[in-house]
């Protein structure tokens, strides 16, 4: 991965389905095998401000983007080769045949930037403070690690975990984004350290924060990883509001931004600056979920809220939403392009997902007459007040809604309220979001739990036939029992049932200079290897 | 005098009290905290236990009454407690977007008082002709137009025509004054010329007034260059009202701040208001009202202050 | 009341419609300016009752195969990015920006106006209980006050009316109540109290009317602050929501993306807004300068 030829790229491509726009004359990446280049520094945007500096207690990119070049963490994605996992400061690894004894090397030479040898210890502190933390300390994602009984360090480059159980998803958790790798001793004085201070193994060495405007990093020597980091160092500038921050790409103060753009602004950058300026895309593992109050009548009877999926035209929808918004692919409960998703062939079996438009709203009627509300009725859509794509979908949905005889106003919300009136069930229907760094049932599916057992379920309904499956993918042996469970779920969560249903899922979209090398568009936010990006001339 | 400057004080405390009381109320209020907002508002799959456990560290688990007092006590020890977003003191978050709004303040009231003073004094001198409509009509569409709208015209006129955008960080003053000016003259542009409307009608109407009064005359009489009367007489008895108006329009600064800063992405305190409020910081949000409350009614005294001391006329109560 | 031609009485005279036009020419004689402001404001007010018969087409009804469309005949000021007329939405908007600046100011100077009176009226503790609790919402800037009550509350309609009401009370009572205590000694007052009158009727038979001067100038003033307050409350996204017609949400959401290739989308309701503030300021200054050239508002 030294340097990006059309080849590469295309091989790449295969693997994750991205696009890459090459849109004004000759590709400039096939145009220059060049090798990267040493030096300089990268400046970049941030769309928010980090809380906390604890990667483990945070759940903002706002956060991983500028803090994050900071850190090592266990294992990671390949960014190039995504979702395909590779040790960080793990060298390799080895699962027990009973799938409940992950063993780790520890490569050897890793050292924290005061100078002190990375070694198993750190790996097991770390990992204790995310899966059994401290009292007092707060862990956002210790759910997903409930399957770990404990950690052992038989010595100082070996870390091994026990598992309760067979788990799928447990490998990949390891190449966790959050999980960045502290160093033992810190975190025995005062597990509540790192949030207030910087003390990592990876690529960039802390030099500055000023709170609400910048955050300053610059090349660490030692870095375990030879030959790099190309760039001397970073500077990740925070601008909230999407328009300044399309202004700092497109005057050039700020070269690329690695959570996406609107349609909108790409198209701006682009005309405004031609090849300077080269634009990447691909599929977003987040999308928009219809919420449903199960509770309430009428959508207490599934024939209605079968109605409603019904009547959203997705396939058009697609077309004119993904020219405005974020809104783009059409797809069921995982992320179209991965392995977990459903064939466009079975997905337009499902309710709401036929092409057949028409036949779908006559449908709707039809169930609405059925379940004795034949004139339609009125009902209030919550949604949140961030313009993207909130807003552009709930215009949308109001719109399609109407067109079966349903009358919805349109509520948008702070999300203090907003996320309140949702957990008290203070709302007929809503628009809720879901962004997960990789693509694995097991984060997808938590939404449609039981509400008593998901707090992201905002539905109000219990189904144990639900819970059931999903506690069964989670065991599946191998990939193709696992995919029979899941169109099972799916069936009854979407189609049957329709508790809660998607919308559209969103596109990525990162338009960055052309002199930005290195950078390679993964369908997550969550992720940016610094260190493999260098600046051309 | 003394002692009406003491009065004037003292009861400052009982009004930042009550500002206090309020904002906090409103504010609890408000259903949904900043763990929610943390928490749901990021998509985090987190269980109720470690909601519990954050909301225990930030103290909002205790009741209203506790929560209150303790905010109290710590304002009376000057220890205004930490921010729930950063965790860091919120006298060091204020601190160090201070500079920048006090510097734009600074800059707008200069621009409001070169734009207000000599429009004013012309539309005054050229009363009813087609000079002093064009200052009242340019004074009034500077409370018209929205500043947000200015300041977004302003950004796009630079992008689309130059291809350029003032610098996106800030720069003190001291280290790089060119720099540091390139960022900020533009918003203050677009909040000064808002702020100077009502400063332009009130030194239109002082200097009105000050024109019909009996020692301009006699100085005319006496043959003095029409100069010499404007500037030495005249302008010096316009002054105080607008003064005052520029003082009292404080609000307008205010407001003007909070809007401009975010079209700009300037790093300052009304950036860090609206920031607060929708992460339902209480602690950021209560210090700010207070400090904001606080420099209000601080600048109306100062402008009293001023007045009594400039007027005789006006009795001490 | 320094000005004869404008005199305000409860007495009903037959005559009273003839004055009001009479005064109204003369005022639009004497004042360009503000007859032009009125202007404005008549059209503004017929634009919006009559929106359903002179808007061109539906502004929810969205297209997706005319989005982002540039001015031309069949849509005089474009299209926004769901393929809504522009212009429609602007005629709507003005419904908006009317209902809520006209009830709000109406609110907020008319409760000032109530509690100045009884303020100056009733005099010693109840004044100072009343003036503290007005020096209180005095200390918040306009703005952060509303900011602050729109978070709590939540948007819509309603609570954006509320939260531009709370802060322009005081400063109507403020000034309400300085005119009034003039009126407490005068001797109509005095006679209807020695009548034996109870409070509530001095306040609202006696009182209130004679203050009508100040308080038609603050609630001329508070129009044009009423309306953009709207829209930078809608513009920072703490307003009314989407698809409803709103100038400042207009501005707020895709105008500013779209900005370069439909510039339309920030321009046209941009001027809504200056130019109805603009109208309103205009009328209100002449207002002022007719009743009473020395209330500083």
């Amino acid at each position: 991965m030294k340097h990006l030829t059309k080849k590469s790229i295309k091989a790449s491509v295969t693997g994750v389905s991205s696009i890459l726009l090459l849109l004004f004359g000759l590709p400039l990446i096939a145009a220059q095998p060049d090798k990267p280049r040493a030096g300089g520094e990268l400046v970049f945007a941030v769309g928010g401000t980090p809380p906390s500096f604890d990667g483990h207690r945070e759940t903002t990119f706002a956060m991983l983007h500028p803090v994050s070049p900071h850190y090592s963490t266990l294992l990671r994605f390949d960014l190039f080769n995504y979702p395909k996992i590779v040790g960080d400061v793990a060298e390799s690894w080895s699962v027990s045949k009973d799938g409940l004894t992950y063993t780790f090397k520890i490569r050897k030479g890793i050292k924290f930037h005061d100078g002190s040898q990375l070694t198993s210890r750190d790996v097991k502190a770390t990992y204790e403070k995310i899966i059994f933390p401290p009292k007092g300390v707060a862990s956002a994602r210790q759910a997903y690690y409930a399957m770990v009984d404990k950690i052992e360090t038989p010595d100082i480059y070996t870390v091994v975990f026990y598992l309760k159980r067979p788990s799928s998803s447990f490998l990949a958790n390891l190449a966790s984004p959050w999980n960045f790798i502290y160093k033992a001793e810190i975190l025995d004085k005062d597990p509540r350290w790192y949030e207030k201070n910087i003390m990592g193994s990876g690529p960039f060495v802390f030099v500055e924060h000023v709170p609400g405007s910048h955050w300053v990093g610059k090349k660490n020597p030692n870095y375990f990883r030879k030959g790099r980091p190309y760039l001397d160092g970073y500077r990740a500038v925070f601008i909230r509001d999407t328009a300044p921050r399309v202004a700092a790409i497109r005057s050039g103060q700020a070269l690329i931004e690695f959570r996406g753009f609107s349609p909108a602004a790409r198209d701006d950058l682009v005309k405004a600056l031609g090849n300077k300026i080269v634009v990447q895309e691909s599929t977003w593992i987040c999308n928009l979920t219809v919420v449903i109050n199960n509770e309430k009548k009428p959508f207490d009877d599934p024939r209605v809220r079968r109605a409603l999926t019904l009547a959203i035209d997705r396939w058009e929808g697609s077309k004119a939403l993904s020219k405005i918004s974020l809104m783009k692919y059409v797809g069921g409960l995982f992320r179209p392009e991965s392995q977990f998703a459903t064939p466009e062939a079975e997905l337009v079996k499902l309710a709401g997902f036929g092409k057949d438009i028409e036949a779908s709203r006559k449908e709707a009627r039809r169930l609405l007459k059925e379940a004795g509300v034949p004139d339609g009725f009125s009902f209030v859509l919550k949604n949140r007040n961030i313009k993207e794509p909130y807003e552009a979908t709930g215009v949308f949905l109001i719109d399609q809604w109407r067109q079966i005889g349903l009358n919805v106003s349109h509520i948008q919300q702070e999300g203090g309220p907003y996320f309140n009136d949702f957990r008290q069930g203070n709302y007929d229907a809503g628009i809720d979001f879901n962004c997960d760094f990789m693509d694995e049932p097991d984060y997808q599916l938590l939404k449609f739990l039981s509400s008593d057992k998901s707090s992201l379920n905002y539905g109000r309904y219990k189904d144990p036939i639900l819970d059931d499956l999903y506690e069964k993918q989670g065991r599946a042996a191998n990939l193709k029992e696992r995919l029979k469970l899941l169109r099972q779920f799916e069936k009854r969560a979407l189609d049957e049932q329709a508790y809660q249903f998607h919308v559209l899922w969103w596109q990525k979209i990162n338009p960055h200079w052309a002199k930005v090398k290195g950078f390679k568009i993964v369908p997550s936010h969550y992720f940016m290897h610094l260190e493999d990006i260098w600046l051309a001339e | 005098m003394r002692q009406y400057i003491f009065k004037r004080l003292l009861l400052m405390i009982p009004t930042l009290f009550g500002v206090a009381v309020l904002v906090f109320l409103m504010l609890r209020v408000a259903p949904g905290d900043i763990v929610e907002m943390k928490y749901a508002g990021t998509g985090a799959f987190a269980p109720k236990e470690v909601l519990d456990l954050e909301r225990a560290q930030l103290g909002l688990d205790k009741p209203l009454w506790h929560q209150f007092i303790s905010w109290m006590w710590g304002i009376v020890r000057l220890e205004f407690g930490n921010s729930m977003w950063t965790g860091r003191p919120v006298i060091h978050e204020i601190a160090i977007r201070l500079e920048l709004s006090l510097q734009l303040a600074l800059m707008a009231t200069i621009v409001a008082i070169f734009l207000s003073i000599p429009l004013g004094i012309l539309a005054a001198l050229k009363q009813d002709t087609w000079a002093d409509y064009f200052v009242r009509v340019f004074s009034i569409a500077g409370l018209a137009v929205p500043s947000f709208w200015l300041g977004i015209l302003i950004i796009l006129g630079f992008l689309i025509i130059f291809q350029w955008l003032p610098p996106l960080t800030f720069t003190s003053f001291w280290e790089d004054p060119q720099a540091n000016l390139t960022q900020l003259i533009w918003p203050a542009l677009a909040v000064g010329y808002r702020y100077s409307a009502v400063a332009t009608r009130m030194t239109r109407s002082a200097m009105l007034e000050v024109l019909r009064e009996d020692y301009i005359r006699t100085a005319r009489a006496k043959g003095l260059r029409e100069k010499t009367v404007l500037v030495r007489h005249a302008l010096k008895n316009a002054v105080m009202p607008v003064i005052t108006v520029i003082g009292l329009e404080f609000a307008f600064l205010v407001g003007g701040l909070v809007v401009t800063e975010q079209v700009f992405n300037l790093n300052g305190i009304g950036m860090l208001f609206v920031e607060s409020i929708t992460q339902r910081d209480y602690i950021m949000v209560q210090t700010l009202v207070l400090l904001i409350s606080f420099v209000f009614i601080f600048v109306n005294f100062v402008v009293d202050l001023i007045n009594a001391v400039m007027d005789p006329r006006i009795r001490y109560q | 009341m320094a000005n004869a031609n404008f005199q305000f009485n409860t007495t009903s005279t037959p005559s009273r419609l003839r004055r009001w036009i009479e005064a109204s020419l003369r005022f639009a004689g004497q004042r360009p300016l503000g007859a032009a402001g009125a202007l404005i404001i008549l059209i503004m007010i017929l634009t919006a009752l009559l929106a359903g018969l002179i808007a061109p087409y539906d502004p929810l009804g969205t297209d997706y195969a005319a989005m982002l469309q540039a001015p031309s005949s069949t849509h005089w000021f474009g299209t926004d990015s769901f393929g809504r007329d522009v212009l429609t939405r602007i005629i709507y908007g003005s419904r908006t920006a009317l209902w809520v600046g006209f009830v709000s100011s109406f609110l907020g100077a008319t409760s000032g106006a109530l509690i100045g009176v009884a303020s100056a009226y009733f005099g010693g503790r109840v004044d100072l209980m009343l003036q503290r609790g007005m020096d209180l919402l005095l200390s918040f800037p306009l703005i952060i006050l509303a900011l602050v009550v729109v978070a709590v509350l939540g948007s819509g309609v309603t609570n954006i009316i509320f939260a531009i009401t709370v802060p322009m009370l005081p400063r109507c009572a403020l000034v309400v109540r300085s005119s009034a205590l003039a009126l407490r000694e005068m001797p109509f007052v005095e006679a209807a109290r020695a009548l034996g009158f109870g409070p509530t009727r001095i306040i609202l038979r006696h009182m209130l009317p004679n203050v009508m001067a100040p308080y038609l100038i603050m609630l001329t003033a508070f129009l044009g602050q009423a309306i953009l307050l709207e829209a930078s409350l809608s513009f920072l996204g703490l307003g009314v929501s989407e698809p409803q017609a709103a100038w400042g949400l207009m501005l707020r959401g895709a105008a500013v993306e779209f900005a370069e290739r439909a510039p339309w989308m920030a321009i046209y309701p941009g001027i809504a807004i200056s130019l109805s503030v603009f109208a309103f300021n205009l009328f209100g200054d002449s207002l002022r300068d007719a009743l009473d050239p020395k209330l500083r508002v």
